[in-house]
């Protein structure tokens, strides 16, 4: 069995982005940039998979700048033996994305397809449950543990009030949780044994996929944003404030 | 134009959070509710009586009883024909089937709505809340997900809507329920509460999580709720979180105890009206949001507190 991993690069997790002053975008000049944290999870439970043996490959991929390589080679130091990178400089939604990768799959035919269930800067989760549509394929969002089990794969996944189990058939597509893992630190040999590894170039040409942006930016802005209050000295002034000054109690 | 909203429910009860949608849709157009269910005609009684519903549809088959997002999806489809847009809450649900059916429409999707601009135009967040991005949409039929948090709730009497019942769509049989462990709670509800009580780290164990604010939630009818690193470390289950990864909430009063106040926490949470910190670092970022703010042992504050309400 093949598993194929999508992995997208993102602003780190630790930076606060700022609004650029002219409301067109965020600025993400010069800040660091990592992989999109869901998706460190799914490419480790791609490894384990292997690692138990239920898969013999994982393939990882990404889609958008040059510098995707450096995401690629992450995914490859922590256990993805190769992978696609599918280089464009325009920015893509959702639903694009969601179309190439659904060509890389036709190219690839992998029994499970794994992606992180959002990406920290779009804030979408949408990538995934677009995929399985195409594929016409079931899946699993939210997935918090995965067993695969002959040609079916059990995945407990979180919903709003506690955990809900559904088993869907292969090949499926699983979007991962925060709580499906622990992702392993790469070690520097990995690092090293990682730029052997084969990486493959495409463009979007390669595919023949539109991905005429369906929306349109009309403004960014900062959000409303709170004022700090006041540091009470007691518990009673707290309550006192709480009763008669915001009447929240 | 007339609005579909994908009612969420559990066969015998709308849930309320769907009431936030209604509100949101009725800025873009007549209001109709899909109920799609297994013995669901309560669910479908319920939303008649919504305020500014004014038609019900009711699909009632055994495969739909888990709504598992591969059998809705392909009915939500066969019905969108007539709709400029297809909606649901921003829930676990919602999130889970919506973009399935954008995908199979070949349409975008806007996700967690927090403004309706006009029929083409909402602002939503990015970057965990630290921006607010508002798109135009060019496809004729659009798929939104709304933040119920930013939206009223209808009321959910005075309406009169005709139940109309429609055909299902052909069972795919991709995927199977296996079960559902829900945490077992007497509490509001978390995302409706009109008061929370968080927790985070420094509670230090499940039992002094409970022991500390327990009380506290029993004094003022709260929800619990609890930072990651809280669940991340064992001491509440994962469906209490709040957060960016977690749940949005909105409610009148937060009072976080022993949390930071990490961006990914801020973002479920920042626009409850009133804030409470408390926390034994002056300089935790938790302060620059609080309206009110105590610095000091939670140990010692909360039951305090608890004696003092």
């Amino acid at each position: 069995m093949k598993a194929l991993v999508a992995v997208k690069r993102v602003v780190d997790y630790n930076i606060k982005v700022r609004v650029k002053a002219d409301g067109s975008d965020v600025d993400i000049g010069n800040v660091k940039m990592s992989m999109n944290p869901f998706d460190e999870i799914a490419v480790e439970e791609a490894v384990r998979l292997k690692e138990a043996g239920q898969i013999s490959e994982v393939v990882a991929v990404s889609i958008g700048v040059k510098q995707c390589e450096e995401t690629l080679r992450t995914a490859l130091a922590m256990g993805a033996d190769r992978a696609i990178h599918v280089e464009t400089d325009g920015k893509l939604e959702p639903l694009a994305v969601a179309k190439l990768l659904q060509a890389v799959q036709a190219q690839e035919n992998a029994d499970i397809v794994l992606l992180g269930k959002q990406a920290i800067d779009d804030d979408a989760n949408q990538t995934g449950q677009m995929l399985a549509a195409l594929l016409n394929a079931p899946q699993a969002t939210f997935a918090s543990k995965v067993a695969v089990n002959g040609g079916e794969v059990e995945v407990t996944r979180e919903i709003d009030g506690g955990l809900e189990t559904v088993a869907i058939k292969l090949p499926a597509v699983i979007t991962t949780d925060l709580r499906l893992n622990e992702p392993r630190y790469v070690k520097l040999p990995n690092i090293m044994q990682a730029k052997k590894k084969p990486l493959a170039k495409h463009t979007l040409a390669d595919f023949g996929v539109d991905v005429t942006p369906r929306f349109s930016v009309v403004k960014v802005a900062e959000p409303k944003g709170r004022s700090a209050g006041v540091k009470v000295e007691t518990v009673a002034d707290l309550v006192g404030k709480l009763k008669n000054e915001a009447k929240v109690i | 134009m007339t609005v579909l909203i994908i009612a969420e429910h559990n066969n015998s009860e709308l849930n309320l959070a769907t009431l936030n949608a209604v509100t949101a849709a009725q800025k873009l157009g007549a209001v109709h509710v899909l109920v799609a269910g297994s013995g669901a005609q309560s669910v479908a009684d319920a939303a008649k009586q919504v305020a500014g519903v004014e038609k019900v549809l009711l699909a009632d088959a055994a495969h739909y009883e888990n709504s598992l997002p591969e059998e809705v999806a392909p009915l939500v489809v066969s019905l969108a024909g007539d709709y400029s847009h297809v909606v649901a809450t921003a829930t676990a649900f919602g999130k889970n089937l919506l973009p399935r059916v954008a995908a199979l429409l070949d349409v975008s999707q806007v996700s967690d709505v927090t403004e309706v601009i006009d029929a083409q135009t909402f602002t939503h967040p990015i970057y965990a809340g630290n921006a607010f991005e508002t798109v135009k949409a060019s496809d004729a039929k659009l798929v939104l997900t709304i933040r119920a948090t930013a939206f009223d709730a209808a009321a959910n009497e005075g309406g009169n809507a005709a139940v109309e019942t429609v055909a299902a769509s052909a069972p795919q049989g991709l995927s199977r329920f296996v079960g559902r462990e829900l945490t077992k709670s007497d509490r509001p509800e978390l995302t409706q509460a009109k008061i929370i009580v968080s927790g985070g780290r420094a509670m230090g164990s499940a039992e002094k999580f409970n022991e500390l604010l327990t009380p506290l939630a029993d004094k003022l009818g709260a929800a619990i709720g609890a930072s990651r690193a809280a669940v991340d470390a064992g001491y509440a289950p994962n469906d209490y979180q709040v957060g960016q990864t977690g749940k949005v909430v909105a409610p009148s009063l937060y009072i976080a105890v022993g949390i930071s106040g990490a961006i990914q926490h801020l973002a479920g949470m920042q626009d409850s009206k009133v804030i409470v910190a408390i926390n034994k670092d002056p300089d935790a970022p938790i302060f620059n949001v609080a309206d009110y703010g105590i610095v000091g042992d939670a140990f010692t504050l909360v039951p305090e507190l608890v004696a003092a309400l």
